[in-house]
Protein backbone atom coordinates (compact mmCIF):
# COMPACT_ATOMS: atom_id res chain seq x y z
CA UNK A 1 0.00 0.00 0.00
CA UNK A 2 1.52 3.95 -0.78
CA UNK A 3 0.08 7.08 -0.58
CA UNK A 4 -0.26 8.36 -3.71
CA UNK A 5 -2.53 11.44 -3.25
CA UNK A 6 -3.40 13.91 0.05
CA UNK A 7 -5.78 16.73 -0.55
CA UNK A 8 -6.04 20.38 0.00
CA UNK A 9 -9.45 21.92 0.06
CA UNK A 10 -9.52 25.11 -1.67
CA UNK A 11 -12.48 27.74 -2.21
CA UNK A 12 -11.37 28.06 -6.01
CA UNK A 13 -9.79 25.33 -8.08
CA UNK A 14 -8.88 28.01 -11.22
CA UNK A 15 -7.38 30.38 -8.23
CA UNK A 16 -5.98 27.48 -6.35
CA UNK A 17 -4.15 25.94 -9.65
CA UNK A 18 -2.66 29.80 -10.70
CA UNK A 19 -1.16 29.81 -6.68
CA UNK A 20 0.45 26.09 -6.58
CA UNK A 21 2.17 26.15 -9.58
CA UNK A 22 3.13 29.96 -10.61
CA UNK A 23 4.14 30.87 -7.12
CA UNK A 24 4.31 27.52 -5.59
CA UNK A 25 5.82 25.85 -8.40
CA UNK A 26 4.42 22.41 -8.53
CA UNK A 27 3.31 20.72 -12.18
CA UNK A 28 0.31 19.61 -12.84
CA UNK A 29 -0.31 15.83 -12.88
CA UNK A 30 -4.03 15.50 -13.81
CA UNK A 31 -6.74 17.64 -13.88
CA UNK A 32 -9.99 16.01 -15.31
CA UNK A 33 -13.08 17.48 -15.67
CA UNK A 34 -15.54 16.17 -13.28
CA UNK A 35 -19.01 17.85 -13.71
CA UNK A 36 -18.58 21.19 -12.27
CA UNK A 37 -15.44 20.36 -10.75
CA UNK A 38 -11.69 18.96 -12.02
CA UNK A 39 -10.02 15.61 -10.54
CA UNK A 40 -6.97 18.01 -10.70
CA UNK A 41 -3.71 17.24 -9.26
CA UNK A 42 -0.29 18.95 -8.76
CA UNK A 43 3.55 17.20 -8.06
CA UNK A 44 6.90 18.58 -7.00
CA UNK A 45 9.28 19.38 -10.14
CA UNK A 46 11.71 17.76 -7.80
CA UNK A 47 9.67 14.68 -7.43
CA UNK A 48 7.09 14.37 -10.82
CA UNK A 49 6.64 10.61 -9.35
CA UNK A 50 6.20 11.34 -6.09
CA UNK A 51 2.60 11.97 -3.86
CA UNK A 52 0.10 13.96 -5.70
CA UNK A 53 -1.61 17.10 -3.96
CA UNK A 54 -5.41 16.94 -4.79
CA UNK A 55 -6.52 20.92 -5.18
CA UNK A 56 -10.37 19.73 -4.20
CA UNK A 57 -13.50 21.75 -3.65
CA UNK A 58 -14.37 22.88 -0.15
CA UNK A 59 -17.38 22.53 -1.16
CA UNK A 60 -18.63 20.19 1.33
CA UNK A 61 -21.30 22.42 4.16
CA UNK A 62 -18.58 21.05 6.84
CA UNK A 63 -15.53 21.98 4.81
CA UNK A 64 -15.94 26.09 5.77
CA UNK A 65 -15.76 25.75 9.27
CA UNK A 66 -13.38 23.23 9.51
CA UNK A 67 -11.04 25.34 7.11
CA UNK A 68 -11.83 28.43 9.27
CA UNK A 69 -11.36 26.89 12.81
CA UNK A 70 -7.49 26.29 11.29
CA UNK A 71 -6.92 29.39 10.40
CA UNK A 72 -8.01 31.19 13.85
CA UNK A 73 -5.71 29.36 15.23
CA UNK A 74 -2.82 29.36 12.99
CA UNK A 75 -2.57 25.45 11.88
CA UNK A 76 -1.67 24.75 8.91
CA UNK A 77 -3.83 22.21 6.19
CA UNK A 78 -0.56 20.83 4.96
CA UNK A 79 3.08 21.19 5.05
CA UNK A 80 5.75 21.04 2.49
CA UNK A 81 9.85 20.32 2.92
CA UNK A 82 12.33 22.55 1.11
CA UNK A 83 15.86 22.29 1.37
CA UNK A 84 16.60 26.06 2.27
CA UNK A 85 13.92 27.65 4.61
CA UNK A 86 15.48 31.11 4.50
CA UNK A 87 15.86 30.98 0.39
CA UNK A 88 12.11 29.75 -0.23
CA UNK A 89 10.47 32.32 2.36
CA UNK A 90 12.14 35.29 0.53
CA UNK A 91 11.49 33.93 -3.31
CA UNK A 92 7.93 33.13 -1.93
CA UNK A 93 7.30 36.62 -0.25
CA UNK A 94 8.93 38.54 -3.40
CA UNK A 95 6.10 36.67 -4.79
CA UNK A 96 3.68 38.34 -3.21
CA UNK A 97 2.90 35.61 -0.54
CA UNK A 98 2.03 36.51 2.80
CA UNK A 99 3.36 34.81 5.92
CA UNK A 100 1.45 34.34 8.82
CA UNK A 101 4.74 33.11 10.54
CA UNK A 102 8.71 33.82 9.41
CA UNK A 103 10.61 31.33 9.41
CA UNK A 104 11.91 30.21 13.25
CA UNK A 105 12.99 27.54 14.80
CA UNK A 106 10.77 24.41 15.91
CA UNK A 107 13.22 21.60 17.51
CA UNK A 108 14.21 19.68 14.88
CA UNK A 109 12.52 21.71 12.10
CA UNK A 110 13.09 25.55 11.38
CA UNK A 111 9.16 26.38 9.97
CA UNK A 112 7.88 29.08 8.60
CA UNK A 113 3.67 29.28 7.69
CA UNK A 114 1.68 31.32 4.71
CA UNK A 115 -1.52 31.94 3.56
CA UNK A 116 -2.30 29.75 -0.01
CA UNK A 117 -5.32 32.96 -0.47
CA UNK A 118 -7.51 29.49 -1.09
CA UNK A 119 -8.51 29.82 2.60
CA UNK A 120 -5.47 27.56 3.79
CA UNK A 121 -2.28 28.07 5.85
CA UNK A 122 0.24 26.06 4.65
CA UNK A 123 3.90 24.90 6.64
CA UNK A 124 7.06 25.02 4.78
CA UNK A 125 9.89 23.12 6.91
CA UNK A 126 13.27 22.60 6.36
CA UNK A 127 14.51 19.19 8.30
CA UNK A 128 17.90 20.60 10.54
CA UNK A 129 20.87 18.35 10.23
CA UNK A 130 22.02 17.09 13.88
CA UNK A 131 18.97 18.39 16.28
CA UNK B 1 -9.05 48.69 45.96
CA UNK B 2 -5.56 50.32 45.74
CA UNK B 3 -4.53 52.54 42.31
CA UNK B 4 -7.33 51.06 40.22
CA UNK B 5 -6.76 47.27 40.68
CA UNK B 6 -9.20 44.87 43.03
CA UNK B 7 -8.42 41.93 45.02
CA UNK B 8 -9.83 39.85 42.29
CA UNK B 9 -7.82 41.49 39.90
CA UNK B 10 -4.41 41.02 41.99
CA UNK B 11 -5.47 36.84 42.33
CA UNK B 12 -6.22 36.60 38.56
CA UNK B 13 -2.57 38.38 38.25
CA UNK B 14 -1.10 35.80 41.05
CA UNK B 15 -2.87 32.90 39.81
CA UNK B 16 -1.66 33.58 36.03
CA UNK B 17 1.93 34.45 36.97
CA UNK B 18 2.07 30.78 39.37
CA UNK B 19 2.72 28.06 36.82
CA UNK B 20 6.15 27.74 34.95
CA UNK B 21 4.81 26.68 31.78
CA UNK B 22 2.41 30.09 31.79
CA UNK B 23 5.48 32.47 32.70
CA UNK B 24 7.29 30.72 30.15
CA UNK B 25 4.61 31.53 27.60
CA UNK B 26 4.58 35.18 28.54
CA UNK B 27 8.57 35.53 28.15
CA UNK B 28 8.15 34.11 24.59
CA UNK B 29 5.59 36.59 23.58
CA UNK B 30 7.54 39.29 25.08
CA UNK B 31 10.11 38.93 22.88
CA UNK B 32 8.28 37.82 19.94
CA UNK B 33 4.32 39.46 20.15
CA UNK B 34 1.70 38.29 18.01
CA UNK B 35 1.80 34.61 17.52
CA UNK B 36 -1.37 32.32 16.73
CA UNK B 37 -1.81 29.63 18.95
CA UNK B 38 0.17 27.35 16.31
CA UNK B 39 2.97 29.05 17.00
CA UNK B 40 3.06 29.01 20.75
CA UNK B 41 2.76 25.30 20.66
CA UNK B 42 5.63 25.28 18.07
CA UNK B 43 7.86 27.15 20.15
CA UNK B 44 7.12 25.70 23.63
CA UNK B 45 8.08 22.38 21.82
CA UNK B 46 11.04 23.52 20.56
CA UNK B 47 12.46 25.55 23.81
CA UNK B 48 11.35 22.98 26.65
CA UNK B 49 11.05 19.73 24.67
CA UNK B 50 8.58 18.43 25.54
CA UNK B 51 5.26 18.84 23.72
CA UNK B 52 1.68 19.56 24.98
CA UNK B 53 -1.51 19.57 23.97
CA UNK B 54 -3.14 22.91 21.91
CA UNK B 55 -5.79 22.16 24.63
CA UNK B 56 -3.59 22.52 27.26
CA UNK B 57 -2.16 25.55 26.22
CA UNK B 58 -4.97 27.03 24.89
CA UNK B 59 -6.29 27.09 28.47
CA UNK B 60 -3.01 28.42 30.06
CA UNK B 61 -3.77 31.27 27.17
CA UNK B 62 -7.04 31.52 28.41
CA UNK B 63 -6.24 32.08 32.39
CA UNK B 64 -3.39 34.73 31.24
CA UNK B 65 -5.89 36.26 28.84
CA UNK B 66 -8.29 37.14 31.86
CA UNK B 67 -5.96 38.34 33.98
CA UNK B 68 -4.71 41.08 31.48
CA UNK B 69 -1.36 39.64 30.46
CA UNK B 70 -2.36 38.44 27.34
CA UNK B 71 -4.54 40.51 24.89
CA UNK B 72 -5.71 39.23 21.34
CA UNK B 73 -6.09 40.66 17.97
CA UNK B 74 -6.97 39.52 14.69
CA UNK B 75 -4.14 39.12 11.92
CA UNK B 76 -6.14 38.58 8.82
CA UNK B 77 -8.22 35.42 10.10
CA UNK B 78 -6.05 34.14 13.00
CA UNK B 79 -5.80 35.16 16.29
CA UNK B 80 -2.30 36.81 17.48
CA UNK B 81 -1.95 36.63 20.86
CA UNK B 82 0.79 39.66 22.50
CA UNK B 83 1.77 40.10 26.06
CA UNK B 84 0.34 43.18 27.82
CA UNK B 85 2.88 44.20 30.95
CA UNK B 86 0.08 46.16 32.40
CA UNK B 87 -1.66 44.51 35.22
CA UNK B 88 2.52 43.94 35.99
CA UNK B 89 2.81 47.57 36.26
CA UNK B 90 -0.99 47.88 38.53
CA UNK B 91 0.36 44.99 40.92
CA UNK B 92 3.79 46.38 42.04
CA UNK B 93 1.88 49.88 42.56
CA UNK B 94 -0.84 48.48 44.47
CA UNK B 95 1.20 45.74 46.14
CA UNK B 96 4.87 45.12 45.42
CA UNK B 97 6.38 48.44 46.10
CA UNK B 98 4.33 49.01 49.41
CA UNK B 99 7.07 46.27 50.71
CA UNK B 100 10.15 46.86 48.63
CA UNK B 101 10.33 50.03 49.61
CA UNK B 102 10.49 49.26 53.18
CA UNK B 103 12.93 46.77 52.88
CA UNK B 104 14.78 48.72 50.78
CA UNK B 105 16.73 50.40 53.46
CA UNK B 106 18.51 47.00 55.09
Amino acid sequence: MRIYVMSVLVDDQAKALDFYTEKLGFIVKHDIPMGAHRWLTVVSKEAPEGTELLLEPSEHPAAGPFKSALVNDGIPAVSFKVDDLNKEFERLRQLGVEFTVEPMDAGTVRMAVFDDTCGNLIQLVEMVEGR
Amino acid sequence: MLFGVDDDQLDNVFKALGDPLRRRILDRLAKRPGQSLFEICASSFAEDGRSLSRQTISQHLDMLERAGLVQTHWSGRTKMHTFDNAPLRKAAAAWFNKHLKKGSAT
